[in-house]
Formats: structure tokens, sequence, C-alpha cells
């Protein structure tokens, strides 16, 4: 019974927890602005925590270089499971504007399993909120298979 | 004597939007020492001015910083045209100004929220923010995009702004500076905010000179150096004079972050009220040769461009220097001796931007 209610919470209320990869700020700028007045995630339940041993989504910005890409690993490896990960703007998704620098890995996929991808340069909060409830829907999926 | 510990600091921390990594000596609650790891967000972008040709370069500059976004590609834009020789019409410069301002603002506001949310204000974190989005908007109706405008072309500025843009911009901004007169008695009078803010991270007129710092971290300590002062662009035909306050604490820092916004608002409507007539852009023929630099004043300081070229498409040198990486040693010499508590405040008070730092 204790089970099934966090389950139901877990996709009623996700944790976020955000990583800059390498980015230019624009992502995150935007990602932080989804959790203030204008657009507020806080509605849906969604809440914003630094600990990734209390987040369920994490939110990933940038091209992923060679010096962060073991922390990436290492903060996707002490969520805990069910985890869902999203990759956000050109950067996070293909290494972007940025994919011919010589210290770029290019894709957050590259490194860790991405579910939902959101395009954009930078993406705007309402694809990243779109982002976002695409991921909860597969969290209900994984939960129940 | 008490022991030494090590606490690491970063790179994935709450307070910080950005990887940084900094290892804090501490001696019970006292910061001895504080040693900087960097790195986490170098990508290597100087050398994309080998692959891409001088005009795709302007995205490239862009995406230094999505914060100053704007400011970075007029500098290079400036860079450029000096090498060129490119006259750029008044119309263009005075459009410079405006975005520019607009950007300065938006990152001013930002810092603002953040700064609240280090020292656990969060519902003034959100008034921030909420004003900040006014100034979103303006740069979504005009140019495009929220965050990375990319107005500026090699020789002037790719939109315009109708009189019915213009108009509706001065009407954003009343509202804006009605809001924040009420959040300026919460951020520069309350007595919790004080606690927290002031004789925190404190450094001297001397010191700020000696370690280089930029920006208002250095007019935060009295040192009056703008570089807009320097007239670039259509700063020249404008009225204004550096915010300098003389404490040097976090409280002085926010103060003159918090008094640019307002100088940012005069700024924008007098660009306004002198808006020329005239074309958008100049077209510009053959490639760049020569060197050039060009300092700027970005929301966060001093930012230089040196760039040389060989008479090709590609240019041979893009060296970029930001304000946040001037700002690095001040911020060293400030960490020693506060509490652990305080480190967030003061790492933030500074107004660190990384992807800057290490492009």
């Amino acid at each position: 019974m204790f089970k099934g209610f966090i389950d139901k919470s877990r996709a009623k209320s996700p944790w976020i927890m955000h990583f800059d990869c390498g980015s230019c700020n624009g992502c995150d700028i935007e990602t932080l602005a989804c959790l203030t007045p204008l657009y507020d995630v806080e509605r849906f339940g969604i809440i914003n925590v630094g600990n990734p041993k209390h987040a369920d989504v994490l939110l990933v910005t940038g091209c992923v270089n060679h010096r962060n890409k073991s922390v990436l690993r290492n903060i996707y490896e002490q969520m805990p499971s069910p985890k869902a990960v999203i990759a956000i703007g050109a950067c996070g998704l293909t290494g972007g504007i940025f994919r011919d620098c010589y210290n770029v890995v290019g894709g957050v996929d590259k490194v860790i399993p991405v579910d939902v991808y959101v395009p954009g340069c930078p993406a705007r909060p309402e694809a990243i909120i779109d982002g976002v409830v695409e991921a909860l829907n597969l969290f209900q999926q994984k939960q129940a298979g | 004597m008490s022991k030494r510990t090590i606490i690491p600091f970063g790179p994935q921390h709450p307070v910080l939007p950005e990887p940084v990594h900094v290892k804090l000596v501490v001696e019970d609650e006292i910061v001895k020492e504080a040693v900087p790891a960097l790195g986490y967000v170098h990508r290597g972008l100087e050398m994309l001015a080998s692959v891409r040709d001088y005009h795709q370069m302007i995205n490239v500059c862009e995406r230094v910083c999505g914060i100053c976004s704007m400011i970075h590609a007029t500098c290079y834009c400036q860079t450029i045209e000096k090498m060129m020789g490119v006259e750029v019409t008044s119309r263009a410069e005075y459009l410079r100004v405006i975005w520019s301002e607009l950007h300065r603002m938006h990152s001013h506001l930002l810092w603002l929220g953040l700064f609240a949310d280090a020292f656990g204000f969060e519902s003034l974190f959100m008034q921030f923010w909420k004003v900040r989005e006014r100034v979103m908007d303006i740069n979504e109706a005009t140019a495009g995009n929220r965050v990375i405008v990319s107005v500026n072309v090699v020789g002037g500025v790719r939109a315009d702004l109708s009189g019915e843009q213009l108009r509706w911009i001065l009407d954003e901004l009343v509202i804006m500076e009605k809001e924040l007169k009420e959040m300026e008695k919460t951020i520069l009078n309350d007595y919790t905010v004080k606690s927290r803010t002031v004789g925190k991270g404190v450094m001297t007129h001397d010191q700020a000179l000696e370690l280089g710092a930029a920006g208002p971290t250095l007019r935060g300590s009295g040192v009056e150096q703008d570089m807009r002062m320097l007239g670039y662009g259509a700063y020249k035909h404008l009225d204004f004079a550096p915010v300098v306050h003389p404490d040097g604490d976090c409280f002085a820092r926010s103060w003159v972050r918090f008094q640019e916004v307002y100088q940012s608002i005069r700024l924008v409507r007098q660009a306004i009220a002198d808006l020329p007539e005239g074309d958008l852009a100049v077209k510009v023929k053959g490639n760049p040769e020569g060197e050039e630099v060009t300092r700027v004043e970005q929301p966060r300081g001093e930012c230089l461009y040196y760039i040389k070229g060989n008479g090709t498409k590609n240019l041979d040198r893009l060296r970029i220097r930001t304000p946040t990486f001037a700002n690095i040693p001040p911020l060293l010499a400030m960490l020693p001796e506060c509490e652990l508590a305080d480190v967030p405040v003061i790492i933030l008070s500074i107004d660190p931007c990384i992807s800057c730092t290490e492009r």
C-alpha cells in the first residue's frame, strides 16, 4: 500500500534537479524562469531540489565537455530509480553551435540515457514545461511496466 | 588550534546555476582559504573562429554567455567594423544601446533575484523575476527571442523598432520603475537583508584596484570606472555617470546593481527620445585584416575582445577576456575569514558568470 502511495505521488509531484553541463546560461535561466511567477511550475507540484538523491527528474542543459561528463554520470547514478532525464536545448541534444569545438562531447545522450529531448536555442519555458509533462507520462509507463 | 578541514563547494550546488568548484579550507566555521577549480564549462569556442566565417562567429559570440549575449555580439561587431573601417548608422548605434541596456536590466534583475535566493529570501527572488519577465517580453516582441536576441550584424542591426513598439517599451518601463521602487525598500532597507549583506566580503578601494576587479564589483568599492564612459556606440551622446558606492561589501555591490537598473531605464528613455531616422545596416564588403581591440561594459564589468584577421573569411585569432575572469582574484581575497554560511552570498556578490569565464 505504501509503495502504491509513493508511485502515485511520484507522478503527481515530481522533484526536478537541474544540472548545467557547459551551456551558455541561456537554457539555465529559462529553466529557472519556469519556477518563477509567470510560468510557475510549482502549481503542478513540481519542485526544484539541489540534492540528486531527492530528485526524480534530471534536467540537463549544455553540450557536455570532457571535464564535466564524469560529474554528470555521477549525479545520474546517485538518483534513485525510476528516474527520467530531459536534455534541454540544441546543445544538450547534439552539441548545437558548439559541436565543432575541441572540448565538446556533443549531446547528453552520449553519456547517460535521455528520455525526453527539448529543442530550442535557448529552449522556451513553455517547451521545458512540456518536456517535463512528457517525462511524467513515461514515468507512469515505467512504473506500470 | 582547531583542525583544518576541506569542504568542496560545487560543481553542482543549489545556489549556483552553473558548475564551479571551490575547495574551502575551513577552521571550525571560519573559511581560511579558497582554492578554485575551473574548466567545467570550457568549450573552446575561440577555436571556432578557424571553422566558421566572421559573420557566423556573431552567433557563436552571442553564446559565450546567454545572459549578456547582446553585449558580446555588439563588442564583436564593433571590433570587426573598426578593422574594416565600416561606419555604422546612428540609428543602428542607438538601437544597439536600447537592446544592450535592456539586457543589462534583465541581467541585474536576474542577479538580484538569485542573490535574494542565496540568503534565503525566496519571495523576493520571485518578485525580481516577475519584473524581469517584462524585459523578456520586450525582447521577444522586438527581436523574436527571449534570451538570445541576435539583432547584431556586422555593419548595423537586423531588426527595427516601430513607433508603436517604442511607446509600448516606455509604458513598460514606467510600470517596472514603479514595481522596483516597491522592492527597493526590501532589498536595500530591510534589516534582515542587511544583516546578511552589510560588512560581508569586504574589499577596499585599493584592494579592488590592485586585484583588478571589474564592473559593479569594482564600483561597489568606490572606484569610478565604467567602460561606457569611453563613449563607444551611441553612449557618447547620452548623459550618465557611473554608479559608485564606497563601502566595498556585499550590500554595496547589490546597491550598485540596483541603482544601475534605474540607470539603464533612464538610458533607454534617453535613447528612445533621441532615436534618429536612418538605415539599419550598411553593406559590408571584403574580409577583415589586421588587429583590433575593443572594450565594452557588460552587466558584470569590462569585456575585452581582441581580433586578428588575415584577409580571409576566417579569423586568425579571437581572444575574449570577460569580467568574471577579472573578478575571480578579488573573490578569493574576499572569502578568507568569512563564515561558512556566508560563502554562497559572497560568491554570488561578484555575479559570477562561469560560462563567460571559461568560454
